[in-house]
């Protein structure tokens, strides 16, 4: 068949798309968003919500995962006390890497209203934080739109990025 | 219809709050005049012994000394004070040296509540009644986690609410709101070791603070370089300098200035 009687548009557009591998990548890594569920306390609850039908957080590509092995993005949804900071650590180290971590909520930013000895006044003192959320809870669309930064935000970064830089240990 | 009216014209000059620190008034102490307790409580003498037995606000009291807990409340068991609602402990250490424990009872068959209270010393021990009521197993466990006492034959008297290597009780008074040196360093230590304290920083604890250094560490907010430079220590200063999107002119920039040599 000569070039000229190819019909381009019934076929989608183009034959041939152009990219670069990064790009391809972060496509693929950022629409396909697994969650390590980590409900601590009321916000998990607005997280639970995010999750349902009414909100649909699964049209962005994001599953809920319950193990570490399998989840890239931990969202921790609600206040860290000091007894279970250790496992929060050694789930976050447990995830493959790349990884990324959402702090959702006063209480996982800055401890929020238990400004005492039990709970932990941050999450980012054990575990490095890619997203705060703020609210106290926030609504299902504040997380869906935190997900979206997320998302932004691995499509802007190279796909091979070095991490080494935002940890202690 | 109007409500009636009150004046209220001085109603800024009056205070809020009297006291900040006000104390109560100790509640008086009436005598016992319901009669099954009283006969209940009576029996309670003559098998234990030095009892001391009071109504307040329609509730009824009774201590007794702390090495006879358990026989007493085995004995109050078997009067029908059969559930044991609550057991915790109060802290009068520093006004009186003591601790008093306390053991809500009910009876459901009668229709009564009864609490029985023992007074220890610090770090003193009592018995444990871990067999003879299965909710006092836990209470015990978080009495002894919060307060620091000590039941024997508990079996299993360890914290249940702070981590096992917690260091010091909780609600005890002198126990401080944030926490002490430990609480404070607790997860980090755990978690990095003590070196790492510096690193990390102290908790920061004022919700309206915002200080651009504190997430150094992990953002490090103010020491960005350019695309393949080396990081660099030296923070960068805040320069109020804002980009407008305006086409036709940029604002001034004081630190891309420059003196010419030569007028032009
Ligand atoms: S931030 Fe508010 S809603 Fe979320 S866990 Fe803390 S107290 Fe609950």
């Amino acid at each position: 068949m000569a070039k000229h009687q190819i019909d381009y548009l019934s076929s989608g557009g183009l034959p041939i798309a152009l990219t670069t591998v990064d790009k391809l990548v972060n496509w693929g890594r950022s629409n396909s968003l697994w969650f390590l569920t980590y409900g601590l306390a009321c916000c998990a609850i607005e997280m639970m919500a995010s999750g349902g039908g009414r909100f649909d957080f699964d049209r962005l590509g994001t599953i809920f995962r319950a193990s570490p092995r399998q989840a890239e993005v931990m969202c921790i949804a609600g206040t860290v006390s000091k007894k279970h900071a250790p496992f929060v650590r050694r789930l976050y180290d447990q995830m493959a890497e790349p990884k990324w971590v959402i702090s959702m909520g006063s209480c996982a930013n800055t401890g929020g209203l238990f400004n005492t000895y039990a709970t932990v006044q941050g999450v980012d003192r054990i575990i490095p934080v890619d997203i705060y959320l703020p609210g106290c809870a926030p609504r299902p669309d504040t997380l869906i739109y935190a997900a979206m930064m997320l998302q932004r935000k691995i499509r802007s970064e190279p796909m091979n990025r070095k991490i080494s830089a935002k940890r202690f240990v | 219809m109007f409500r009636p009216y009150t004046p209220k014209g001085d109603v800024q000059k009056k205070p809020y709050h009297t006291d900040r620190f006000y104390v109560p008034k100790e509640i008086a102490q009436e005598p016992i005049t319901d009669e099954i307790v009283k006969d209940d409580l009576e029996k309670l003498e003559r098998a234990i012994g030095d009892t001391k037995s009071f109504f307040m606000r329609n509730e009824a009291i009774v201590y007794v000394p702390a090495p006879k807990n358990k026989e007493a409340l085995a004995l109050l068991r078997s009067l029908g004070y059969e559930q044991l609602m609550e057991l915790s402990a109060i802290d009068y250490l520093a006004t009186r040296g003591e601790l008093e424990v306390f053991y809500e009872l009910l009876s459901a068959v009668k229709n009564r509540r009864l609490r029985l209270k023992v007074v220890i010393k610090e770090k003193e021990a009592i018995e444990s009644v871990a067999d003879m009521w299965r909710s006092a197993n836990w209470s015990e466990r978080e009495c002894y986690d919060m307060f620091g006492v000590i039941f024997n034959n508990h079996p299993r008297l360890s914290r249940i609410l702070m981590p096992d290597d917690w260091n010091g009780h909780p609600l005890l008074r002198s126990y401080p709101l944030q926490g002490d040196e430990f609480a404070r360093w607790y997860e980090v230590d755990k978690i990095y070791g003590k070196e790492f304290r510096e690193k990390i920083g102290e908790e920061n604890r004022d919700p309206a603070r915002v200080d651009r250094n504190d997430t150094r560490n992990f953002a490090r907010l103010g020491y960005e370089v350019g695309v393949g430079e080396a990081p660099k220590d030296e923070i960068t200063p805040i320069k109020y300098v804002e980009k407008r999107s305006i086409v036709l002119y940029d604002d001034f920039d004081p630190q891309k200035q420059k003196v010419l040599d030569k007028r032009k």
